[in-house]
């Protein structure tokens, strides 16, 4: 077994447990860390077939920005976990007899003698794969390209407006009606007599 | 060298777990969105498999727009969730049932 193979199964054997930990581990907080790990282990198997940029964007993505903000989240929310945890049993021999069935067809699928497929290249020293990703995504597939920074942008939009909160009785100010008050509106022009002095 | 089915193996034991989190954590949203977010994992580490076996740079092409979709709807999902959180005091899924759907 080769140095590779062995990284192999080390990682997998991590990201199945941190997995398993992420749906069945009690706190939720726990719940999200273990998904980190998950991440990070995935990210290990994407840099052994050779797709560094991504093992990259995945660990800082979504360790540095999504689990981030599932953090926040998870600690700004006062849950109840044991409210939670009701029916877990209940459920749990429905959940392993789908998972079980389900895991089982697909691997059936797809095992089996996978070298007629193995059509990798080993390539030199100077092959660049965020170059080679960057030469497609910005020529071929630079409609999608842009249609993705409007999702997130729309993502954007949304999670704002979504969360933000106008309360009725803060003080602030409205710079559009500042901005367009008139001098009339302000300051009124009295006409008057000088008066003498005393 | 771990061959593609070793790849596809691994993504189909990842997805039939998160299968098995929406199951269990029926009532917890914030597990659920966990689960969905290992399922894109999952599809995201077939999709290198292939992309590395078939020597396609394409395969990695849709890994990043995938991983910008997922962002986006993370974000989004954890906005309505405090939205939700604000207004009922509970995140639980068996209470949402105001729609009648």
């Amino acid at each position: 077994m080769g140095i590779e193979k062995f990284i192999f199964y080390i990682f997998s054997v991590l990201l199945i447990a941190s997995a398993s930990m992420v749906i069945t581990v009690r706190n939720p907080v726990k719940a999200a860390l273990f998904l980190v790990l998950a991440f990070f282990a995935s990210a290990v198997l994407w840099l052994l077939i050779k797709a560094e940029f991504l093992a990259i964007v995945l660990v800082l993505v979504y360790v540095g920005a999504v689990m981030v903000l599932f953090l926040f989240v998870v600690m700004m929310l006062d849950i109840n976990i044991e409210r939670m945890r009701a029916g877990f049993i209940r459920y749990l021999p429905l959940g392993i007899l789908v998972a079980l069935t389900m895991a089982g067809m697909l691997i059936w699928v797809v095992s089996g003698d996978g070298s007629a497929f193995n059509h990798s290249v080993l390539h030199g020293p100077s092959y660049s794969n965020t170059q080679a990703l960057g030469l497609v995504l910005y020529t071929n597939y630079v409609y999608p390209f842009e249609i993705a920074a409007v999702i997130l942008l729309v993502a954007i939009i949304a999670a704002i407006t979504l969360t933000l909160r106008r309360r009725p009785n803060t003080k602030h100010q409205k710079p559009a009606e500042q901005i367009a008050v008139k001098r009339h509106d302000r300051v009124r022009m009295v006409k008057m007599k000088a008066e003498e002095r005393k | 060298m771990p061959e593609l089915s070793d790849y596809l193996i691994l993504g189909a034991i990842l997805f039939s777990l998160s299968i098995a989190g929406i199951f269990l954590n029926r009532k917890n949203v914030i597990i659920i969105l966990m689960s969905i977010e290992l399922m894109l994992l999952a599809v995201n580490m077939n999709f290198i498999a292939f992309s590395h076996f078939l020597n396609n740079i394409e395969g990695q092409v849709f890994v990043f727009f995938i991983l910008t979709v997922a962002a986006a709807e993370a974000a989004i999902g954890l906005a309505i969730l405090v939205v939700l959180f604000r207004n009922r005091r509970s995140i639980n899924v068996e209470e949402l049932d105001t729609l009648k759907g």
